[in-house]
């Protein structure tokens, strides 16, 4: 039987449609309009025309960034940062949580205390900030100029994450290890070949956890490296977006194109890949939450 | 498990003698033997304690040596010595911090900001993701729904350069000299007579007016969609029995959204307000930083930012370390409280 809907439901109904909605094109809006605005004529751009749709077309905004040797630098220094970095906290985080989920760890407690705490306190940015300098000329000392490096070992730990994947590895039933140690599996092969495989999603949700926060770096990365060939795009796009907000660069533009349809042309460039990978991992991330959300 | 004779010698009833305890000589071969039992443990078990040595080194390099160069808000200033050789200055940094020089005035104005931003945050911000979890819970169509949440959840894939330049370019500046006309929701907002054609015109973010409004709606913008996750989850795993029971009382929907709906997801908010309470005095200096300039000082300096400007850029180490530290002290104890409270309330910690 179909229960006939009230008035007041009815209302709430067509509200709550309507709202998200609304609330959807203007969270779609001004992704929309970057790409127009990214191909659209100078005239349309900087006369303000532009609503939506494009106008005037050209490419040309998007030719000059693909012809700039720095933006395709950063690309790869992103790319570069993004995957070791991925890498590098995964692995340190699986191995780290391993052990923390296993209860004969001696100090287990204290352990535990020790990532939790940082979670509470942090020292600042300040003295973060001459912590990474000391670092840099350790790294110097070793022969590694290449600031990624730094920022790749040094940055990007997150104690939630080690957390979350702790929380994965305890709900592995123990007989299964005990059934692999029986069987002659040493610690590296009961966590690679029982753990790993038995906890994926969650990796998977971390590791995009990780992934995202390296694709998105931006504050240390041009607090840290010094030579501008190895910045990463974030960077690079607040470098440009703030070299264009300078009068001096703005009058003296004598492009076919606007000024702004370079910054947005580089926007739309670096969210393409999020945005091509988004629709596949984005059931992760709301898995991610709700792991992280409470915990018993 | 100190050495008193009483330990060794125990009473023994039925012959009415005393008699030496053969447990405490245990106990205390245990206790003599303390660390080297321990040594052995992890001897045997060395690799389990291998795996954690990266970890511990990464939080050790990198969370906790920052905590020691803390030491340098309590002494002098000297870029050439170690934190650990300079002189100590005592609270000189804290009493300039509390003290009537322009510098405090500016951190106690960065304080309140950062104090208001996530005030209004708590404000509106909070509630936000609740509304559209109820909608979501409206919507049965699931493909519609699963559309719109995917385009809702986008904003908070992109990272804070994308969104503040995206935030910079649509409310920018009118350049007459370029012959360039403002932002296009500037535009917007003034045709809908929210903001003035000169305040569009000079740019919103060069506006201390607009700072706080632009950062709250950028942030729901941001997140309202991805944190309803979280709502949405409590909301869909209440039974459907507990509607149909409603609607046979007779309860219309307001109705249940007041004793069904409500009460389910109570929990789930609770645990979410506290967390957001600990997190009071911890505002995204990132967003901040790209957001702000020298306009809007006023409105928008946070403690982190400014401890960049004065500890990172004009190297005032002392005193921007003594300044986050003051923050991040006050921060801490808010977010053990709110964890503390959480526990007691609800049995459930965030930690």
């Amino acid at each position: 039987m179909k229960r006939k809907l009230e008035v007041s439901e009815l209302i709430f109904k067509i509200l709550s449609h309507v709202l998200l909605i609304a609330f959807a094109i203007c969270c779609l809006y001004p992704f929309l309009y970057a790409i127009s605005a990214a191909i659209s004529g100078i005239d349309a751009v900087e006369g303000g025309q532009l609503v939506l749709l494009p106008k005037d077309l050209q490419f040309e905004a998007f030719a000059n960034m693909f012809n700039n040797n720095m933006f395709w630098n950063s690309y790869t220094n992103t790319l570069f940062i993004t995957f070791y970095g991925t890498l590098w906290s995964m692995g340190t985080s699986i191995l780290g949580a391993y052990a923390l989920s296993k209860k004969r760890l001696l100090f287990r407690k204290t352990f535990n205390f020790f990532l939790v705490f940082t979670m509470w306190f942090s020292a600042g940015l300040v003295p973060q900030y001459l912590n990474y300098l000391n670092t840099q000329a350790v790294f110097r000392t070793f022969g590694i100029t290449d600031d990624k490096w730094l920022v790749v070992i040094a940055m990007g730990m997150a104690a939630m994450n080690i957390i979350l994947l702790r929380n994965a590895f305890e709900g592995v039933p123990a007989e299964i290890e005990e059934a692999a140690i029986v069987d002659g599996a040493t610690e590296f092969q009961v966590l690679s070949r029982v753990y790993i495989p038995m906890s994926k999603s969650t990796i998977a949700t971390v590791a995009l956890f990780f992934a995202l926060s390296r694709w998105n770096g931006y504050f240390w990365a041009r607090q840290m490296i010094s030579n501008l060939n190895e910045h990463p795009l974030q960077v690079f796009i607040r470098l440009k977006l703030e070299e264009f907000q300078d009068p001096d660069i703005m009058t003296g533009w004598n492009e076919a194109y606007a000024a702004d349809s370079v910054i947005f042309a580089l926007i739309v460039c670096s969210i393409i890949p999020v945005l091509i990978i988004y629709p596949f991992i984005q059931k992760y991330f709301a898995k991610g939450v709700n792991m992280g959300g409470v915990k018993e | 498990m100190k050495m008193k004779a009483d330990d060794y010698l125990v009473y023994d009833a039925g012959t009415g003698t005393y008699k030496e305890d053969a447990e405490q000589l245990v106990r205390d071969d245990v206790e003599k033997h303390y660390w080297l039992n321990i040594a052995r443990t992890v001897a045997k078990d060395w690799r389990l304690y291998l795996m954690l040595v990266p970890m511990i080194l990464i939080f050790l390099f990198w969370r906790y040596f920052p905590m020691y160069e803390l030491l340098g808000c309590f002494k002098v200033e000297d870029s050439v010595l170690d934190v650990a050789d300079q002189l100590y200055a005592g609270f000189a940094y804290f009493k300039q911090l509390f003290g009537g020089s322009t510098l405090s005035t500016t951190f106690w104005a960065a304080f309140r900001n950062t104090f208001l931003l996530s005030f209004y945050g708590l404000c509106f911000g909070f509630p936000m993701p609740i509304i559209v979890a109820l909608f979501f819970n409206e919507i049965r169509s699931n493909i519609l729904r699963s559309v719109i949440q995917v385009i809702t959840y986008l904003p908070k894939f992109m990272s804070t350069v994308v969104m503040t330049s995206l935030v910079t370019m649509l409310v920018r500046q009118a350049s007459p000299l370029a012959g360039m006309e403002m932002g296009v929701i500037s535009r917007f907002l003034v045709q809908l007579g929210l903001i003035t054609q000169e305040a569009g015109n000079a740019g919103m973010l060069n506006n201390p007016g607009f700072f706080r409004a632009i950062y709250q709606i950028s942030g729901i913008w941001e997140g309202a969609g991805y944190d309803s996750i979280v709502f949405f989850a409590a909301i869909i795993a209440i039974s459907p029995t507990s509607y149909e029971a409603a609607q046979i009382d007779g309860a219309g929907k307001m109705a249940q959204m007041k004793y069904v709906v409500l009460p389910s997801i109570l929990s789930t908010i609770v645990i979410m307000l506290i967390n957001r309470i600990g997190s009071l005095l911890n505002v995204g200096y990132e967003k901040v930083l790209l957001l702000y300039n020298p306009n809007t000082y006023v409105t928008a300096d946070v403690v982190s930012t400014f401890a960049q400007r004065y500890g990172i850029t004009d190297g005032l180490v002392g005193v921007a370390s003594a300044a986050e530290m003051l923050n991040n002290v006050m921060g801490m104890i808010l977010v053990i409280a709110a964890n503390t409270i959480a526990r007691k309330a609800s049995d459930v910690s965030l930690y």
